[in-house]
């Protein structure tokens, strides 16, 4: 097992710098320019020359991507260059904005779907199973950020009872997830993000419940004389290592922050934050961000395989 | 017998609470809250970023510039008042030096005082980098307005000079655009504006309150303020980013916020409803296509014509609900530059023959357009809407869609690399420097802001004159005469004119909306009710 993790982890060396050179060359070749936005069109071509020397993009782009890279080794990600302040501020700042209705969905989704998905699995073909397919075929379908929008215009709009947009009076500084005042500014998020994710993980419990429940030892299960609650929990506990790694891939997509979803209810998280990284060029900005959170992704898979590691020996032999 | 002198003990003190109160429901504390288009909060460490929108909510509101506008009206155009400078003029026996006056007796939020030492040190921290608190991206976010300044020089305690590189009688209108900073508050904060940051002080009606980064921005009244005329009727002024037109609605129609800035065409009817208030003014702000003159088909006057004959604007105005006008000019009618241009109706039969006239029939023509942007409206709609237009008189438009970045690098860098008959770029002619240097060939991109190389002697030579003269009797009928000619040569398509709608609470009142992208929020009140 703990030469099954260290494999693990020291594969996240090569995947973290393979995705941080990615990166920095997909944002270079993309057009635009943060030094030629900063300045007006008559600047001289001094001007361009004495601010791109200012923000070390005079330099070869290698020899950029190097010396960005010695310095997130050392934990230093630069500074936005629109805000002026750590990247690695900025982006965790965001990020624990993220969490909190990322963790929310995923609390919402995962639970939701589980229960849903095994109750259809053990339901296949029957009107139950048709309902709950339904739904989450729904949850799939519908764009989220329309479903964000119609959550806002009833329970915000017409019904008043959740705030539309934001994080409250006080922002994001000393959000308290246990003040229903300050709380209730992320329900609607948290169910806007949680729709698609219930209607993945539902359909992917479904069909591996399912899967499982046609297998000969649930037969034999059953012939033993076992109850039906007893034979499921057979079911869903072989199950699981499927349904995992849909739930890992899941939460990764998630702590990514959802671009749409956090520009429409003005969430301060990681997407918003991509988002205006993007369209203002902000190079060490976007560049920490989408390092941070690609290592977010490896993370929470490599936590995903060692529990399914856990949960099924198989794969450690795999 | 003893319950007559206790009820009376009682009303006593219910008559006691109620005085003490009253006063107290008086100084309730009154706040507007803002929805921006910004992505983001403006930087409030001097100039600030996110365009004319930084300049409204955080420079105008925070900090004093020598020149104000003034925008104390919604029925005349927007002209300059004196701001932190009393007077200005140009030096009688030196055409290269401004002298300014400045005012006495202000004082920044800190309590520092202004004066030329202050002014001096505020010019050179954005011009040379030998100033403690030079900065790259003040220094870039000014540069268009300081560009022409070689050096400052303190007259007296309450006089200084501009010396410029070369003569420019329109050099004072770069003036509003340039804050003043406490020195004393920067240099207590060791030349380091990210500290300042922490305390900003400027000399403006609001002072800072807080901030959460990406979030919030709160001022509050300048009780102070040297122009008991513009001193906030609220207390405190909350500042939020909502770039997403259906969420700023949302807030305000959920009573988040008080004032919302942009609202979208098709949410208008749905706002009256429920009782807020449109408000829309002429201002200067055009969405054209900038036509590229140098080479392609808009070389031909006749083809820049037909685009123009091409074009139904009552249309694209119904498209927006009535939130924009026609346009027909690079000024708007209100402007005083306007002056009498021809007019381009619509008459697609004459824009047809124009185009077989000019031997370019069809006529294929690539412009590159956003996807949004600031100032830029609805531009995937409404350029829809073009090229149907010019596609029913005989043009075969082919898009070229970027994101509002990559469509200010095209602007920036020039028709070398991005050889675009057309750009859809939106934008305003505030002054008349901004918009005689934007014609004048000397000024082409990428070194100045004529994109569209656009060339005509009698255009360059009246620039010159106007940049010459420091009469306005005798620049002010050049500048309109520039404005009729490139009107005539169709040096732009000229498509419409926003209207600056916003939408407001019915709890605002007081709310003057000015001819200006600047707006002054200092007059408006909030009902408690």
């Amino acid at each position: 097992m703990w030469r099954y993790a260290a494999r693990r982890i020291l594969m996240t060396i090569p995947i973290a710098l393979g995705v941080s050179a990615i990166c920095y060359a997909l944002i270079l070749l993309a057009p635009g320019d943060p030094i030629q936005s900063m300045l007006p069109p008559d600047a001289t071509p001094e001007e361009v020359a004495y601010l791109k020397k200012a923000y070390g993009f005079d330099k070869p782009v290698p020899v950029q991507y190097f010396l960005w890279l010695m310095r997130a080794l050392s934990g230093d990600l630069g500074a936005s260059i629109q805000t002026h302040r750590p990247v690695a501020l900025e982006v965790m700042t965001a990020l624990s904005n993220t969490f909190i209705i990322a963790v929310g969905a995923v609390l919402l989704a995962f639970t939701l779907a589980f229960v849903m998905g095994t109750i259809a699995a053990y339901h296949v073909g029957k009107p139950t199973d048709r309902a709950l397919t339904g739904v989450a075929v729904m949850g799939v379908s519908i764009p989220n950020y329309w479903l964000g929008i119609v959550f806002i215009i009833i329970f915000a709009v017409k019904l008043g009872v959740l705030p539309a947009t934001g994080m409250g009076s006080q922002g994001s500084a000393n959000f308290n997830i246990f003040d229903w005042a300050q709380l209730k500014y992320a329900v609607l998020p948290i169910l806007t993000m949680a729709m698609t994710p219930l209607g993945i993980i539902m359909r992917s419990t479904r069909a591996a419940v399912a899967d499982v429940l046609n297998q000969d030892f649930i037969q034999m299960l059953r012939a033993k004389g076992l109850r039906p609650f007893a034979v499921l929990r057979h079911a869903v506990r072989n199950a699981l290592p499927q349904v995992l790694t849909v739930m890992g891939l899941q939460l990764g997509y998630l702590v990514g922050g959802s671009i749409l979803i956090e520009t429409i209810f003005a969430w301060p998280g990681t997407g918003f934050l991509m988002s205006k990284a993007i369209l203002t060029r902000d190079v060490p900005l976007l560049q920490g961000a989408i390092l941070v959170l690609a290592m977010a992704f490896v993370t929470i898979n490599l936590a995903v395989d060692l529990l399914q590691a856990a949960i099924d020996p198989r794969i450690k032999r795999a | 017998m003893l319950r007559l002198p206790a009820f009376r003990s009682f009303r006593l003190a219910l008559a006691a609470l109620t005085v003490a109160s009253a006063p107290l429901a008086a100084r309730a504390e009154t706040t507007l809250r803002v929805a921006m288009t910004a992505a983001d909060i403006p930087d409030w460490r001097g100039q600030p970023d996110q365009g004319f929108e930084g300049n409204r909510f955080v420079g105008f509101t925070l900090y004093d510039s020598l020149i104000l506008w003034d925008l104390s009206s919604s029925d005349k155009e927007v002209g300059l008042k004196p701001g932190l400078a009393t007077k200005w003029a140009i030096d009688p026996n030196d055409n290269k030096r401004w002298i300014f006056d400045l005012r006495e007796g202000v004082k920044f939020h800190d309590g520092c005082d202004w004066n030329a030492d202050n002014a001096v040190w505020n010019f050179e921290r954005l011009i040379s980098d030998k100033n403690p608190a030079f900065t790259p991206y003040n220094f870039g976010r000014a540069r268009s307005r300081t560009n022409n300044i070689d050096h400052m020089e303190k007259i007296s305690d309450y006089q200084i000079a501009f010396h410029t590189k070369v003569p420019e009688s329109l050099f004072f209108f770069n003036m509003p655009y340039l804050f003043m900073l406490s020195k004393c508050a920067v240099e207590k904060a060791g030349n380091n504006l990210d500290e300042f940051a922490k305390h900003p002080a400027g000399s403006g009606p609001y002072k800072f309150a807080s901030v959460v980064p990406h979030e919030r921005l709160e001022l509050v009244k300048n009780t102070d303020y040297w122009d008991k005329d513009r001193v906030p009727k609220h207390d405190r002024l909350v500042l939020l980013p909502m770039p997403e037109a259906t969420t700023r609605v949302a807030a305000l129609l959920s009573g988040q916020v008080d004032f919302v800035e942009a609202p979208p065409p098709d949410a208008v009817p749905a706002l009256k409803a429920a009782n807020m208030r449109i408000v829309t003014n002429s201002y200067p702000h055009i969405w054209p296509y900038l036509l590229n003159v140098a080479r392609g088909p808009f070389k031909d006057v006749k083809v820049r014509q037909a685009a123009n004959w091409a074009m139904n604007r009552p249309e694209m105005v119904d498209l927006l609900s009535g939130l924009a006008a026609p346009s027909g000019g690079v000024f708007v009618t209100q402007q005083k530059y306007y002056g009498h241009p021809m007019e381009y109706g619509y008459d697609p039969k004459k824009a047809t023959a124009l185009l077989k006239e000019a031997g370019c029939y069809p006529c294929e023509i690539n412009i590159g357009i956003s996807t949004s942007g600031s100032g830029q409206m609805q531009p995937l709609p409404m350029n829809e809407l073009v090229k149907e237009q010019l596609e029913a008189v005989g043009f075969k438009v082919k898009f070229d869609t970027l994101d509002w970045n990559s469509l200010l690098d095209v602007f920036f860098k020039g028709q070398e690399k991005f050889p675009y008959d057309g750009i859809n770029f939106s934008s305003g002619a505030s002054d008349a420097l901004n918009f005689v240097k934007s014609q004048m060939s000397k000024y082409n991109a990428p070194l100045g802001g004529n994109w569209g190389w656009y060339f005509n002697p009698e255009v360059d030579a009246l620039g010159e004159k106007v940049l010459a003269s420091f009469d306005p009797a005798e620049w002010e009928p050049m500048v309109v005469k520039m404005h009729e000619i490139i009107v005539r040569d169709a040096r732009n398509l000229f498509i419409v004119t926003d209207l600056n709608p916003r939408a407001l609470s019915p709890r605002v009142k007081g709310f003057v909306q000015a001819q200006s992208w600047i707006q002054d929020m200092t007059p408006i009140s909030i009902d408690p009710k």
